[in-house]
């Protein structure tokens, strides 16, 4: 049952072949088995048992309140959730139980989704491995997964080898990769949902800005951030999309203009298609399995018909630097409430408030995160603002109008890659610093949210490592639905192959009995 | 608690009838002690002294003090700028505090379109540009009341801007002559307020009040036109009635929603500007003006004593009448302003640019609100003098007191008396009794239908007018009785048997020959002293002029 995709659970739900309870009881259990992935922060199993048993009742009713009702979900830490501790991974939010539900996770609430927990990511979703974080480092499911461990040489095969899941958004990855929900909510800034899900075998979604509303998401950089989706394939996604999608009169950066986004994805006449290839996205960096890849997933959309022509986003090479002015600036803004006064972390020390805020801020702030702020503060500072911010909000019009001009000159959708390489094992990771990491892990995702397009990166192949590879499609700002048309279309294409997990082989549940995904082999 | 709390709120009106202060009783315990003698005289027009003591010396050039003023007001609506939370005056502590206002993480920001419409409506009635596209900016820094580390405000694109207000003050000599004057108007910004805070430094600690955190604030920018405290507080107490008519605050500065800062520099006529200070957080229009008219005398002192002004912040100490530096420990702040994110710009639209299928709910239409803007106090003033005849400086009385104007055109409702003779009333009776009490218009013993009945009394030549003062005299003593009780029972009727008053004239003048002499003798006092002496033998129940012309008459002059 957990092997399905979200709409056949969500129909064995009202058909009564599964109840509430007994998904929720399943992935509880999974949760407890996978601990060792560090997925969660908290675990809410009372909440989401509660959940179960009031969605029972509905379905006995025959009164579900929609397609997730019963559905097990998990959210990122850095959504607030009422009731529910809310920490970003952060010792400055240790301890701080939000009085109000985020939007999204309202909406997935009033749908009747389980709250299984809140997931883990780096501190304040700054970082790109999700190894940045007060609880620790998230392990990808697929360290253990039996496509991976067949090709690793014998001796390697001890823990010390696992890989990271990408991020920030890596706890939300893990959750849904490792089946201990059906969808997570993850946020984007800069590729924090994308990534994690290229590492991790998922469909990663990005939203248009503006289509899903920010309220009570634990904001990084307000202009870029945005409520991403992940789950195992891309109707789902759709499914959790138009549960999430439309104006929030708490934010008023959602667009008032309705955007009617049926939840189920209809087929596609391919050959009507242009796809673009950026040139610029061709970088040194980029292994060559994903470059062969992304060039057999361009040659696929030609034989099928489709129009495929290189384009050129030329500013692409000053994005990044961009980015770091722009979201430094922004995360010095956002994180100055954060003095210990209200909520959250507060030293011992008091002899005076500056004091205290020292303190409090020192003692709550991991080093990349007071980092960041103190680049971003420079950039701020009065004699510097021209020079950097002003310079860096011109450069993201260029980026933005690079985008508009290939759009303009009749792409439907950009094709790309998501990363650079694979997942890489955590000791590989930390060789290198956050900022450097970062950098080098943003470098095909963050223009997207400086302009604030769509953007779905789909899982595609296994690497000769045996890892997942994603590939990302970008879309025009607000044509959000047709961007998932394509990528449902593409993952039908590749066949991506479902992940084996040894450790969760004894549970026999896990047998997918009468599916249609008979790739499966969670036996 | 409440009933403290209820006297402060009727206090705070009984101030604002000192004309030029809109009422800081509030604190007069604690802070200001007795204040009621500032607004000497009976003029509500405040007499524009120009500064004396910088009388220059021999070979000395005169100094010019330049004066510009920054004015938060505090926007009349029922919930803040940003959340939904209430707005309300002397609320519990942290009873109203939205989670947004206490910046709980993840909360955004959502534009009140009541304060867009008062900023919109405020800037028309100053005569600004208002702008169809403005910016929210974050403007940072660490402060225990400011629960976000940053104040939205509209720093680089705000939504009015270029307006003047207009203001009259008397000048010359002799202070005679009404002068109008004007103030230019930099900006008009949208911004938050911040919380208060309450430092116990008995106990070393603070105790923050969020219920003012983002209350909507206009901060009104004036360029430094002006030359002294008084001109400061006449324009704005002049912003203050504008305010209140057109209902987009109550600008009571005893309440904190009006707070001034003043930004004071002096120099030489023809030179460059001085060196200026900035006074913070002036609470009352009595304040402000003697806060700048000390800092200007300072400047010049320190100066001619070849000392230097810093460019420093001074907060004014009311106890000893003068500024003194609030020594900022930060030194200059950089505030690191940055575009709000979570805004959009702020459209407003016109007539011609409103989009046909606009939702009238969603925008805001600027010649709408033109439309709709109320009679403002320079118009209520020149009506006046059309329609009552009444002196300029009259209509400004009128208007500066709050609540004198309904008064008087109830008076005027019901007397056959001249408008002339009832503003004369009002303003030289009325007015003096209740100052000299210390009452608000609205606490008078005597209403509009007691006093136009004596000043029908008066009218009908029923009374003297010495007499209408005696009435009115037993009227303000508020026992009840009617102006013709008064009259009847104290026989202050005037005498209408002309035999009688003829007889009395002849007896004063038999009396009294030395007097008669002087009379003839073509001494102008003399005749007012036979007068007198007929008044006194009639019990002030003759009329003055009728005794004069029997006088007149029977001496034959």
């Amino acid at each position: 049952m957990l092997g399905r995709t979200l709409r056949e659970v969500s129909a064995a739900l009202k058909q009564g072949q599964v109840t509430p309870t007994e998904l929720c009881k399943k992935c509880l259990s999974i949760i407890k088995k996978t601990k060792y992935l560090n997925a969660y922060i908290t675990v809410s199993e009372e909440v989401a048992l509660k959940q179960a048993e009031e969605s029972e009742k509905r379905h006995k009713q025959g009164q579900p309140l929609g397609d997730l009702d019963g559905i097990p979900v998990a959210v990122k830490d850095n959504f607030s959730t009422s009731g529910i501790e809310t920490t970003c991974a952060s010792n400055m939010l240790k301890g701080y139980i939000p009085p109000y539900n985020a939007t999204v996770v309202q909406k997935l609430l009033d749908q009747g989704a389980l709250l299984m927990g809140k997931t883990n990511l780096d501190e304040f979703a700054m970082g790109s491995g999700s190894t940045d974080g007060v609880f620790g480092p998230v392990k990808n499911p697929w360290s253990y997964s039996k496509q991976y461990r067949e090709r690793q040489r014998h001796d390697e095969h001890g823990d010390s080898h696992w890989l990271i899941t990408g991020g920030s958004s890596g706890g939300s990855a893990a959750a849904v990769a490792a089946y201990t929900c059906f969808a997570a909510l993850g946020s984007d800034t800069g590729g924090s949902t994308r990534n994690p899900a290229a590492h991790c075998g998922l469909v990663g979604f990005k939203p248009s800005y503006g289509l899903v509303s920010r309220h009570g998401l634990i904001p990084l950089v307000n202009s870029m951030d945005v409520p991403g989706i992940f789950t195992r394939c891309v109707d789902d996604t759709a499914v959790v999309l138009g549960v999430l999608a439309g104006h929030d009169p708490k934010d008023s950066t959602t667009v008032q203009d309705p955007i009617k986004l049926p939840m189920i994805l209809g087929e596609m006449d391919v050959s009507r298609l242009c796809i673009g290839i950026p040139k610029e996205y061709l970088v040194p960096e980029l292994s060559s399995e994903i470059r062969s890849l992304w060039s057999q997933a361009a040659d696929l959309f030609e034989s099928e018909g489709a129009k495929v022509i290189e384009v050129s986003l030329p500013h692409t090479c000053y994005s990044i630097v961009c980015y770091h002015v722009l979201c430094t600036s922004e995360v010095a803004s956002n994180m100055a409430r954060f003095d210990g006064l209200q909520y959250g972390h507060r030293s011992g020390i008091d002899v005076s408030t500056e004091a205290m805020y020292a303190a409090t801020r020192q003692e709550g702030f991991s080093d990349v995160v007071r980092g960041r702020i103190l680049s971003g503060n420079f950039f701020l500072l009065k004699e510097n603002y021209e020079n950097y911010f002003v310079k860096a909000q011109k450069v993201r019009r260029l980026i933005v109008r690079d985008f508009m001009n290939a759009f303009d000159s009749g792409v439907d959708v950009l094709l790309t890659p998501t990363t650079l390489s694979e997942a890489v094992p955590y000791l590989e990771f930390i060789k290198e610093d956050n900022r450097t990491r970062s950098a080098q892990d943003d470098i095909f995702t963050q223009a997207v949210n400086m302009a604030g397009l769509p953007a779905v990166s789909v899982p595609v192949a296994l690497s000769n490592q045996g890892l997942p590879i994603g590939l990302q499609f970008i879309g025009r700002a607000f044509c959000d639905q047709q961007l998932l048309t394509v990528a449902k279309w593409f993952e039908k294409q590749v066949q991506f192959p479902t992940i084996q997990l040894q450790d969760l082989m004894d549970d026999g549940s896990l047998v997918l009995e009468n599916g249609k995904l008979t790739s499966v082999s969670l036996t | 608690m409440a009933a403290s709390m209820l006297r402060l709120v009727r206090s705070g009106r009984r101030w604002a009838l000192a004309w030029i202060d809109g009422g800081s009783r509030e604190r007069s315990g604690t802070q200001t002690g007795p204040t009621s003698n500032w607004a000497r005289g009976q003029s509500s027009v405040a007499q524009l002294s120009l500064h004396t003591a910088q009388k220059p010396r021999k070979g000395e050039h005169k100094w010019a003090a330049v004066v510009g003023l920054e004015i938060h007001v505090q926007i009349s609506s029922n919930s803040k700028l940003f959340s939904g939370a209430q707005v309300c005056f002397a609320a519990p502590p942290n009873s109203l505090v939205s989670f947004f206002d206490a910046s709980l993480p993840g909360t955004l920001p959502v534009l009140n379109r009541r304060c867009v419409e008062a900023a919109v409506m405020t800037g028309l009635a100053l005569n600004c540009h208002i702008n169809k596209k403005s910016l929210f900016d974050r403007k940072h820094y660490f402060y225990s009341d400011l629960p976000a580390g940053y104040q939205i405000t509209q720093q680089r694109l705000p939504i009015a801007a270029n307006g003047h207000l207009t203001y009259s003050v008397y000048m010359g000599k002799k202070r005679s002559q009404m002068t109008t004057k004007t103030v230019r108007i930099k900006q008009i910004q949208l911004e938050q307020d911040s919380g208060k805070s309450l430092h116990d430094d008995l106990r070393s600690q603070t105790l923050i009040d969020l219920n003012r955190a983002g209350v909507g604030l206009l901060e009104v920018v004036l360029e430094p036109d002006l030359c002294c405290g008084e001109e400061a507080a006449i324009a704005v107490r002049e912003l203050q009635m504008i305010l209140q008519a057109l209902g987009t605050s109550q600008a009571n500065m005893a309440e904190g929603q009006l707070r001034v800062d003043a930004n004071v520099s002096v120099h030489h006529p023809g030179e460059p500007l001085g060196v200026r200070t900035e006074v913070k957080n002036l609470n009352s229009l009595r304040f402000l003006a003697k806060a700048i008219d000390y800092e200007i005398q300072r400047q010049i002192t320190e100066l001619e004593n070849g000392g230097e002004i810093l460019n420093e912040t001074r907060s004014f100490d009311y106890k000893l009448g003068c500024t003194v530096s609030m020594r900022d420990k930060e030194g200059k702040q950089d505030y690191r302003f940055m575009p709000e994110p979570n805004l959009p710009p702020l459209v407003l639209y016109d007539a011609t640019s409103l989009p046909a299928d606009a939702d009238s709910q969603q925008v805001v239409n600027i010649d709408q609100l033109r439309d709709m803007l109320p009679e403002l106090p320079s118009a209520t003033r020149e009506r006046l003098v059309q329609q009552y005849g009444i002196l300029p400086e009259h209509s400004f009385t009128l208007l500066n007191e709050v609540g004198l104007l309904e008064f008087f055109q109830s008076v005027i409702k019901e007397t056959r008396a001249e408008p002339k003779r009832v503003i004369n009333w009002v303003l030289n009776t009325l007015l003096y009794y209740l100052k000299q009490q210390n009452l608000a218009v609205s606490e008078s013993p005597v209403t509009p239908a007691a006093l136009a009945e004596l000043l029908d009394l008066l009218d009908s030549k029923a009374i003297s007018s010495s007499a209408a003062k005696q009435v009115f005299e037993e009227l303000w003593k508020g026992e009840g009785k009617t102006a013709a009780q008064i009259v009847t029972e104290q026989q202050l009727e005037l005498m209408q048997d002309r035999e009688a008053l003829e007889q009395l004239c002849q007896a004063a003048i038999d009396g009294h020959p030395q007097v008669v002499m002087d009379v003839k003798n073509r001494n102008p006092k003399a005749i007012n002293k036979l007068i007198g002496l007929v008044r006194r033998t009639s019990l002030s129940r003759a009329d003055p002029t009728l005794i004069k012309e029997i006088l007149e008459r029977k001496l034959s002059l």
